[in-house]
């Protein structure tokens, strides 16, 4: 059986990688390993800050009010409810609702132990998130004392949650108040509270009688059609008094962020630990590659002597290096994804696989293996022509 | 101090010599640890001569076979290869100086993940002046020329000692080079195969008009050389012509 003939040159750096089949698959597995690290240290931290952030990234907003004192979402400080009312004056604006927020310790209807909790409070005439089980349960929140309760709460509470999708009322109480807990909704615990309970602004200002309506912690401006949410950021930046902050929805989002990445050192902890991987991957491949060039001393240095130039063997080892690369980021990124899907079963955290992060691994992956074959070409060196004889 | 003694009645004697060494000397080490290792070597190597050069090991046959072919940069005297003179040539003439050599190594050192026809290939390559879509098939004549016309997809692995020593011969000579290098092709090999394999190299080297320099201590194929080379502590001791 003749083959047609071929006029390129020979790929010996792909040749070498697919011929050297156990060294392959010991390379593929400390690149997927490598990679696996740095994509559960990226997708921890990146969940992390969005588990605080689920409820910013669900409300019913384009911009959002808040005070400048406010530091994140159980300490958003009050500003007066007037702004909201001066808001409606601009004709960009189609509606400025209040949103009420507390911290504040609440039983926990199983155990009766006492937990903290974010309490909220809105107008139950518009869901002030977009969380279907909360814009299907506004009816239930206009009686009085009925909250809903977040099923991704921290903490015991197998048997309430069994007891309100059956229909059962579960009673339990805040600050001695009694409340009925009519419905659950999917969020999250956060850092700050172990859980999230939603009820109307009147039910909130019974529980929480030191609280006034005329102060509110927040204000959620939805915008009419085709109004340009920074524009109108601006605008209100410049007539609104500065005891109030304009954001927007995304604005707010990274307000939380910013706070818990300079509260707390998530930041650090997780680049260090994808650095380490990073570190790991290194090495690995210059493991690899250094012990493969030592393998090919003498065919190397036979190329030399005839008449190879050592940029060619340089260029051999990047592109093995590259190869390399490519076929072990594929499994790594496998394996990363299916570590996620069981973190978050296991967790509750929002732990998903982005394309800018798969982006960021992959040629995170590429710089590796390019600065092992970088220190692997040291190993070049010894392949002299004249000491072969 | 030795020199060399023309031979008149050598017919290859008429043509100017390929490999043209005068008074060279080599050291290795620096300071007080500066050793000589060759001593005024005076050589010339005729187009289409065979040429064996021997000697114990120490002899410094080795240094000066390094030397001829461009692998080390002589230090002192003059070294002319194929017209280039080598004493104080760039990396890059010494590098297409050797583009212009076939090397027979002992071990045959092939590429082990390419096939007996991409190693030949592989010095293809190196000439610019052959046509890419000629390479496969001037791979696959020198491949028939040794005899292995089967065996052009097997793996270095795949193959017994002689035949690999065949395909280096093969990669050796596919580009025709003006010179062919050879050291100890025969050791690793039994008397059949090495008798094979240097009839094969001077049958070869004959038709195209080439000439082999060869290391050897193999005293079974000392019969093919025109000339033996024999050198003791850094310096040519005889230079006798066989009776060919």
């Amino acid at each position: 059986m003749k083959k047609a003939p071929q006029s390129h040159n020979i790929p010996l750096a792909w040749l070498q990688i697919s011929r050297e089949r156990s060294r392959l698959l010991v390379a593929m597995a400390g690149i997927a390993f490598a990679d696996m690290l740095m994509f559960i240290q990226l997708g921890f931290q990146t969940a992390l800050y969005d588990s605080n952030t689920r409820l910013h990234q669900t409300i019913n907003a384009d911009l959002v009010l808040i005070s400048p004192q406010g530091r994140n979402i159980v300490n958003l400080s009050t500003f007066p409810r007037r702004r909201l009312y001066q808001t409606l004056n601009f004709p960009g604006v189609a509606s400025a609702e209040p949103l009420y927020t507390d911290f504040v310790d609440w039983k926990n209807p199983q155990t009766h132990k006492k937990t903290s909790i974010l309490l909220i409070g809105f107008n139950p005439e518009k869901s002030a998130f977009l969380i279907p089980e909360v814009q299907q349960n506004l009816e239930q929140l206009k009686l009085p004392d009925v909250v809903l309760f977040d099923r991704g709460s921290r903490g015991d509470y197998t048997k309430t949650l069994t007891d309100v999708e059956q229909g059962k009322t579960v009673v339990t109480e805040i600050r001695e108040r009694k409340i009925n807990i009519k419905g659950l909704f999917p969020s999250g615990a956060s850092f700050a509270a172990d859980g999230n309970v939603m009820t109307s602004d009147l039910n909130f200002h019974r529980i929480l009688t030191s609280r006034k309506q005329s102060q509110v912690s927040a204000g959620l401006i939805k915008l009419k059609p085709g109004v340009d949410p920074q524009q109108m950021a601006q605008t209100l930046k410049l007539s609104l008094p500065n005891d109030v902050k304009v954001l927007t929805k995304q604005e707010f989002v990274d307000f939380e962020k910013q706070y818990w990445s300079e509260n707390t050192s998530i930041g650090f902890i997780f680049s260090l630990g994808t650095a380490i991987g990073f570190v790991v991957g290194v090495v690995i491949v210059y493991q690899i590659l250094s012990s493969d060039v030592a393998e090919h001393t003498a065919e190397y240095a036979t190329l030399k002597a005839m008449g190879y130039r050592n940029s060619y063997l340089l260029l051999v080892v990047f592109q093995e290096a590259f190869i390399l690369a490519l076929l072990g980021f594929l499994p790594g990124s496998g394996i990363a994804f299916g570590l996620y899907a069981l973190t978050r079963n296991a967790t509750n955290l929002p732990l998903f696989m982005t394309v800018s992060r798969e982006l960021t691994v992959l040629i995170l992956t590429l710089l590796m293996c390019t600065v092992s074959g970088a220190i692997a070409t040291q190993k070049l060196r010894t392949c002299d022509p004249a000491d072969i004889f | 101090m030795s020199t060399l003694s023309l031979d008149l009645t050598n017919p290859t004697v008429t043509s100017p010599p390929v490999i043209s060494v005068r008074n060279l000397n080599h050291y290795f080490g620096e300071g007080s640890l500066r050793k000589q290792a060759l001593f005024d070597i005076n050589l010339d190597i005729y187009p289409g001569e065979v040429v064996l050069m021997t000697g114990p090991s120490g002899s410094g046959k080795t240094t000066l076979l390094t030397l001829i072919c461009g692998l080390r940069s002589p230090q002192e005297g003059s070294l002319k290869l194929l017209k280039q003179e080598l004493l104080g040539a760039s990396p890059e003439q010494l590098i297409q100086a050797r583009r212009h050599i076939g090397y027979i190594f002992q071990a045959h050192n092939l590429l082990k993940s390419l096939t007996a026809l991409q190693n030949v290939r592989m010095s293809l390559q190196l000439h610019p002046n052959i046509p890419p879509a000629e390479r496969s098939q001037r791979a696959v004549q020198m491949l028939e020329a040794v005899g292995l016309e089967k065996r052009l997809d097997y793996y270095p692995s795949d193959l017994s000692g002689g035949q690999k020593q065949r395909v280096a011969i093969a990669r050796a000579l596919v580009s025709h080079p003006k010179v062919v290098l050879a050291d100890e092709p025969t050791a690793a090999l039994d008397s059949t195969s090495g008798r094979d394999v240097v009839n094969l190299m001077q049958k070869l080297a004959k038709e195209q008009g080439c000439t082999i320099l060869m290391v050897t201590h193999d005293n079974r194929i000392l019969d093919i050389a025109d000339r033996i080379v024999y050198m003791e502590d850094g310096m040519l001791v005889k230079n006798k012509n066989s009776t060919k």
